[in-house]
């Protein structure tokens, strides 16, 4: 329950500080959602890298399908070298995740120490 | 313990975003680009995507409302034509922003600042050449004088205002794709930066020549050699203008045109001092066009019928936008440039105007003697006259800044000096004299167009038109037809300015311009029509000397055609547009065809077959036309190349018209022996060995699959920043090429088709290789390629007011004053 709860957390709170901040804002979402909610850290790391993969996957896919991969395709070519938007949209949900995820292990991380200091 | 697992994930989390953020480790910042809220993926438009919208603001005047159509084509309506302005930056900015200030930065000569050096420096150099050739100082000098208009300032401001209004409302979701990818971010819009974008038009159309390769040339060849390898009057040329009885040329010069008494001795001597340097950046010769005007006498209906297209280089995002511009005073329709005001090429209610290049030569090189190294004075009219000096400072991204001096002369900027050398040999100080430099405001010449009504007006907008010198083409719903070469030319005796001339003696300097009534023009001519395809506007009995390098195939084809044409369509002028008739293969085929197919191999008589039955047109599909240029080719290689790089100095290239010419008139053209044998070859050994080699080419272009012409040729459309392939649109199918009037050539050709019939409420054609948006995401992007490459045309709605509802209409803008 609260691996679910800590993952659409997460994903919510990405979105919304995202509409306003630089991109690199899903770590410290991931990092406060991480602080608050008590999970061993692997699974902290693991809810938040499940949440901005399909986060960023499913937003990425969503607007390339309205868009019939145009954009993609020509995108894919550059950075891939290759014409695949989809793995373009997988490799977008991949580092969403990964920023997502040690945005989260580190908050988890962080919750521990200071529970530490506390005892 | 626990801190330092801590410690540990946080530096890794800051240090993959410090990764993912920027370009130090990874080609590109993944992260900001990817991010789906962010990055590329929001430049991703919907197909189905909306363009609605409601837009206030302060500062407007009145309403102002947009209809778009189907093609994403605007219709402005505004009540104020200072709104009207100001929507027009707005939706140049909102359609088209990345490449507008691009084009301004590359004016400017600050492409360094957002792509660094580039290598081998090509980028840098660049922009050295145009802070050197005084780009900057000729847009603050055209701002001088247009802030002297009230009107053109109201609307530059205007313009700007619009531009500035977009981008103040835009997220960084919102910006243009390119942005994102080089990582920078557009700077506020001014006036200044519209006078960079037309001075680039004044560079790419009237900043090329070959003086620097002439002067070699000279060195090189003896007087009667170079006269007859660069000849200047082809015997296929129809002038412009011809000098007729009831339309004469000016008797003589207003000045006297007596080359300087030493000019024997200085300027047409010969004196072995060539130069090593060659421009690499100059603009593509073949920025040329079409343009024509049928009177009503050759029409079906009875009224006149316009017709353009203007040859540029191919680029998307496309140097046009397509959009109607109207206010209770006037309604203009046309191609418009993103970064500047106003229809460039269109038609208003009354008349329809268009655009060929007149190629003078308004740009000279004079040698300075400076009094020493300090560069701080120099020998004139014998005594030392002080020089200005102006320091261009160029950023280089990822680098330190340059400071780069250009020293002033009385004649312009000294672009060749010991810092940017003319030679690898010596010192050769180079100024510029260069037409461009000159105080004007051109863009007024638009404005007027968009708002006349009849010839008096036309002829009122056009005079504001100092350089880039035109073929203005002109046609009214009224019945008159017209074209003038229009410009600020100086009054140059023959050769003057081919050659750099000595900057110590003012009888070399122009010695006065031509007065604009002595322009090359014509109105309602006997024979119905009017044309130019960049050809000589005159011939050799006008009074001035207009330079020497000019085509001649376009505009005889068009004349022949136009002469025996009659019943004219708008359908007949579309699929004359659209001709891929070679008319130099005609002249050059008699030639060929003395080939001794004796000597030939199989494969080359093969060859010398599909050559024979060819029907002389560069269609899709034809072998016979990649046979005809590759053959033609090796042979200017055969018989020219000798001679030429004997002299191990650039030189120019002849005109495509001399080979032909040379041969024709003289079958033992000195020419033709290969200098390198000791052997005296004949023509006849030059036409069986160039076809040999040609055969070589042929054979390995057909094992891979590139025989047909537009295979071989190769039609590209590139993206602006040339190296992101992915955004360009290669292999494009189309016939065409050199001299033909459907001059469709490897990047460069017909970048704008336009017929208008002067009807009542007008009816007009047109279309352009790219389209609207210019977003590499959205489906508006290059959605005219495929139609324009197939000849098709759109038809060129020019709405009314009260056709709102019309079915076109898929988008509405709202301009409202806040």
């Amino acid at each position: 329950m609260k691996f679910l709860i800590s993952l659409l957390l997460t994903a919510l709170l990405s979105f919304a500080l995202s509409l306003f901040l630089p991109w690199w804002i899903i770590a410290v979402a991931a990092f406060i959602v991480a602080v608050f909610i008590c999970q061993h850290p692997g699974k902290a790391f693991l809810a938040a890298f499940l949440s901005l993969f399909l986060f960023w996957t499913i937003m990425a896919w969503s607007i390339s399908s309205a868009n019939e991969d145009i954009l993609a395709s020509k995108v894919s070519m550059v950075i891939l070298k290759q014409d695949n938007p989809f793995l373009l949209i997988l490799l977008t949900g991949l580092i969403g995740a990964l920023v997502g995820g040690l945005g989260a292990l580190t908050g988890s991380l962080a919750r521990w120490a200071m529970n530490n200091q506390r005892q | 313990m626990r801190l330092i697992f801590l410690a540990g994930a946080a530096l890794f989390t800051i240090g993959l975003i410090y990764l993912l953020n920027g370009s130090q480790v990874l080609p590109a910042p993944l992260g900001k680009l990817l991010s789906p809220q962010h990055g590329v993926w929001q430049n991703a438009e919907a197909v189905d995507e909306s363009f609605d919208g409601d837009i206030s603001i302060r500062g407007l005047k009145g309403n102002t409302d947009v209809y778009i159509d189907e093609r994403l084509v605007p219709h402005v309506f505004a009540e104020q034509e200072d709104d009207l302005y100001f929507v027009q930056g707005y939706l140049h900015a909102k359609f088209r922003l990345w490449q507008m200030e691009f084009q301004t930065h590359a004016a400017a000569g600050r492409l360094s600042e957002i792509l660094g050096e580039g290598p081998d420096s090509r980028i840098l150099q660049y922009d050295r050449s145009m802070r050197r050739l005084g780009m900057v100082y000729a847009a603050e000098r055209s701002m001088e004088e247009m802030e002297k208009s009230p009107a053109s300032k109201a609307q530059y401001e205007a313009y700007s205002n619009g531009v500035n209004a977009y981008i103040d409302q835009m997220t960084e979701a919102e910006l243009p794709l390119e942005y994102k990818l080089l990582g920078y971010y557009p700077e506020k819009w001014t006036p200044f930066k519209t006078a960079l974008f037309l001075k680039y038009m004044s560079y790419d159309l009237a900043g090329r020549e070959d003086d620097l390769e002439f002067s070699n040339a000279r060195d090189n060849f003896s007087k009667a050699d170079f006269e007859s390898i660069f000849n200047i009057l082809s015997d296929s040329l129809k002038p412009v203008v011809p000098n007729t009885i009831e339309n004469p040329y000016p008797v003589k010069p207003v000045v006297d045109l007596a080359p300087p008494a030493n000019a024997d001795s200085l300027y047409y001597s010969f004196r072995n001092d060539s130069l090593t340097a060659s421009d690499p950046f100059k603009p593509a010769r073949e920025n040329g066009s079409n343009n024509w005007a049928v009177a009503g006498s050759k029409t079906k209906s009875g009224r006149p019928i316009l017709a353009n297209d203007p040859h540029l280089g191919l680029n998307l995002p496309s140097l046009w936008f397509e959009m109607q511009l109207t206010t209770p005073e006037f309604s203009a329709y046309g191609a418009s440039f993103p970064g500047s005001p106003n229809v460039i090429i269109g038609f208003n209610e009354h008349i329809a105007f268009g655009f060929t290049n007149a190629g003078r030569d308004v740009k000279d090189y004079y040698e300075i003697q400076f009094q020493d190294q300090g560069n701080n004075a120099y020998l004139y009219n014998g005594e030392w006259k002080p020089s200005t000096k102006r320091v261009e400072i160029i950023r280089i991204k990822g680098q330190s800044l340059l400071r780069d001096t250009v020293v002033y002369t009385h004649f312009g900027p000294v672009m060749y000096d010991h810092t940017f050398k003319a030679s690898e040999r010596e010192v050769r100080n180079l100024a510029v004299r260069w037409k461009a430099h000159d105080s004007s405001n051109d863009g007024l010449a638009f404005y007027g167009l968009n708002h006349a009504k009849n010839y008096e007006e036309y002829l009122a907008a056009i005079r504001n038109l100092g350089c880039p010198g035109q073929n203005c083409i002109f046609a009214s719903r009224s019945g008159d037809i017209g074209i003038w070469q229009q410009g600020e030319f100086p009054a140059k005796w023959r050769r003057q300015g081919d050659f750099i001339m000595p900057g110590t003696d003012s009888s070399y300097m122009w010695k006065a311009m031509i007065p604009q009534s002595e322009n090359p023009h014509m109105v309602n001519p006997p024979r119905g029509y009017v044309s130019s395809a960049n050809q000589l506007s005159t011939d050799s009995s006008y009074p001035y000397y207009t330079g020497n390098v000019f085509p001649v195939y376009r505009g005889y084809i068009i004349n022949r055609m136009l002469d025996s044409a009659s019943h004219i369509t708008p359908e007949d002028m579309m699929k004359m547009q659209c001709d891929n008739y070679n008319v130099k293969a005609e002249f050059a085929r008699e030639i060929l065809l003395r080939t001794n197919t004796n000597v030939l191999d199989e494969t080359a008589r093969k060859y010398f077959e599909t050559f024979r039955s060819w029907d002389l047109r560069n269609e899709i599909g034809s072998m016979g036309a990649t046979v005809f240029e590759l053959w033609w080719q090796q042979l200017q290689q055969l018989i020219w190349n000798d001679e030429f790089t004997l002299a191990g100095v650039p030189l120019p290239w002849p005109s495509e018209y001399a080979l032909v010419e040379s041969l024709k008139n003289d079958s033992a053209y000195k020419f033709t022996d290969d200098i390198n044998t000791p052997a005296k070859e004949s023509l006849e050994d030059m036409l069986a060995l160039s076809l040999k080699k040609a055969s070589d080419s042929l054979s390995r272009l057909e094992r891979e699959g590139r025989g047909q012409w537009e295979k071989a040729k190769d039609t590209r459309i590139t993206h602006l920043l040339k190296v992101i392939d992915p955004l360009s649109r290669l292999h494009v199918r189309v016939g065409g090429g050199k001299g033909i009037i459907n001059a469709t050539n490897r990047d460069n050709g017909p970048s704008w088709r336009m017929v208008v019939h002067m009807t009542d409420g007008i009816e007009a054609y047109g279309i352009y290789p790219g389209g609207q948006s210019g977003n590499p995401g959205s489906r508006y992007y290059d959605n005219f390629i495929d139609d324009w490459a197939g000849g098709k045309y759109y038809e060129l709605w020019m709405m009314k007011k009260e056709e709102n509802k019309d079915k076109r209409i898929r988008w509405t803008m709202r301009f409202r004053a806040a």
